[in-house]
């Protein structure tokens, strides 16, 4: 077919492009066209996504995106398409890049590698919503459980947790790459070399840097608090190294000074959420006068201590 | 069968629809949900007199008393409607956006039906709460949410998972799996007050 052999032809040109710029995010005059005003023009009509088998995705992702970059016109953001283009992701890609936030690598940048230059709203969006749930969900279990070693603790369902969670999750989610994409591009100024990451790139890169809290958060149900630091700790880790490796080639062009304050900053400011959590939803419980953790996380087991579930039950 | 084409509620309709064909047609979805089966008829016919009786019913179940002053205590009333009204309408776009080809009242439709489940469960779960309280009592309420949340999702799923490609099937369903599951866990720590 015609349209194959064009294919071919582009990727073999492009293709060697992006691998060089992969390793030290060095831009050609060919990356500006890469990344236009904001977004990824991709048309609905890309059927060919649908039927994409894993092993030609490579290919048919690099070649029908810079095809179609250069041939369809970007929808208005008032008609449905455009937002549609935001969700143009198959679940093999979803589970890569969650797995790409997991296991951050010095020279891998996130949103080369991973992202593509094709970023999405889903994974964000709904990491942000899982992580807000879970992160009710587990408060209110913690309080369960301790209520079951101290019957004096009063235990409720706490439901106006589940609101100050959502709201605050996403905000920093939404605001804080907001930010950082605002303060990055001011420091950017005229330059035309590789401009910062668009604002969807960095809303993604902080959503899927945020997955990694959402293991963290259900461990802390194990009620032993070295642990609990411990592995809020080593996710706190994963997921600020993720970030770092992620802006350092756009940071690395400013001046030093710059450079360490914004990388610190950002870590400041995960390392704030991480530690808001634990303070808020996990309110310290009293001291350890308990049994071991692995009685403590089994519910059935817990038939000989004292009853019930809720305090309140208790005949007046 | 005709007439369900109509939009519900359609103004300049010379005759008044009659009640009992309207509830019948509401009690033929609820079985539908109950024997979740290949069959068309929640897509075809929707309506949303079901989605909301259930929505209604369970939030009045949910809420704690006004005279609970308490700031910790479950969910209101509104809250519940907003969680249930919002979660669909989300999963909905959601679905939209993956490019699904179902239309949005079809999906609030089968997403509201299919909490028909998590609604006796809720039942259930009232009445097992007027016995002894004790962790027995727990885990009765614990297998039955279970076993109501799992038939939520696999009702729904039977509806929806086939107006997704293959390759998104997944990303489409987790959110349903997620909705279902904050309601099941509302209707889990629910405490009489």
């Amino acid at each position: 077919m015609a349209s194959a052999d064009e294919l071919t032809f582009h990727e073999f040109e492009e293709a060697t492009n992006l691998l060089a710029e992969t390793p030290d995010a060095a831009t050609t005059s060919r990356s500006d066209q890469l990344t236009p005003q904001g977004h990824v023009a991709v048309a609905v009509g890309s059927g060919g996504s649908y039927g994409a088998e894993d092993e030609v995705e490579e290919e048919s992702d690099k070649a029908a995106l810079l095809q179609e970059k250069q041939q369809q016109q970007q929808p208005g953001f008032w008609t449905f398409s455009y937002y549609q283009s935001f969700f143009d992701v198959d679940t093999s890609q979803v589970l890569d890049r969650i797995k790409g936030s997991l296991l951050p690598r010095p020279g891998h940048n996130f949103v080369r590698h991973h992202l593509r230059n094709r970023p999405d709203l889903y994974g964000p969006f709904w990491i942000c919503a899982t992580l807000a749930f879970v992160l009710a969900v587990t408060g209110n279990l913690t309080l369960v459980l301790a209520q079951r070693r101290d019957p004096s603790i009063h235990y409720s369902p706490q439901f106006h947790k589940v609101t100050v969670a959502g709201i605050s999750i996403y905000c920093y989610a939404w605001l804080v790459p907001l930010a950082l994409w605002g303060f990055l591009r001011w420091r950017k100024g005229v330059q035309e070399r590789m401009g910062p990451y668009t604002f969807l790139e960095t809303v993604c890169i902080y959503g899927y840097s945020l997955f990694v809290f959402i293991p963290m958060v259900v461990l802390w149900l194990i009620p032993v608090p070295w642990l609990q630091w411990l592995f809020g700790a080593l996710a706190l880790g994963l997921s600020a190294a993720g970030l770092v490796f992620t802006l350092w080639p756009v940071v690395r062009e400013d001046t030093r000074l710059v450079a360490t304050v914004l990388l610190s900053v950002v870590v400041l400011l995960h390392a704030l959420l991480a530690m808001g959590c634990k303070l808020y939803f996990f309110q310290s419980l009293p001291p350890e006068n308990v049994a071991p953790p692995p009685q403590i996380t089994s519910l059935p087991s817990n038939i000989a201590l004292s009853p019930t579930l809720p305090q309140s039950l208790a005949p007046s | 069968m005709a007439e369900a084409e109509e939009s519900p509620g359609d103004p300049g309709t010379a005759s008044p629809r009659p009640l009992m064909r309207d509830l019948k047609a509401v009690g033929k979805k609820f079985m539908h949900v109950l024997y979740p089966r290949k069959s068309n008829t929640l897509l075809r016919d929707w309506d949303l007199w079901g989605p909301l009786i259930l929505c209604v019913t369970l939030a009045l179940m949910l809420q704690r008393d006004s005279a609970d002053s308490e700031k910790d205590g479950g969910p209101q009333f509104a809250e519940v409607f907003v969680i249930v009204w919002f979660g669909a309408v989300t999963i909905t776009l959601n679905s939209k956006l993956l490019g699904g080809n179902i239309s949005f009242f079809q999906s609030l439709c089968v997403l509201g039906y299919c909490i028909l489940p998590l609604t006796v469960a809720m039942l259930i779960c009232r009445l097992v709460l007027l016995a002894d309280p004790g962790p027995v009592n727990f885990m009765v309420r614990l297998f039955v949410v279970i076993v109501m949340f799992a038939w939520s999702i696999v009702a729904s799923t039977a509806f929806l998972a086939d107006s997704q490609p293959p390759n998104r099937r997944a990303l489409a369903v987790y959110p349903v799996f997620l909705f279902y599951f904050v309601i099941s866990w509302m209707i889990l720590t629910f405490t009489p007050q």
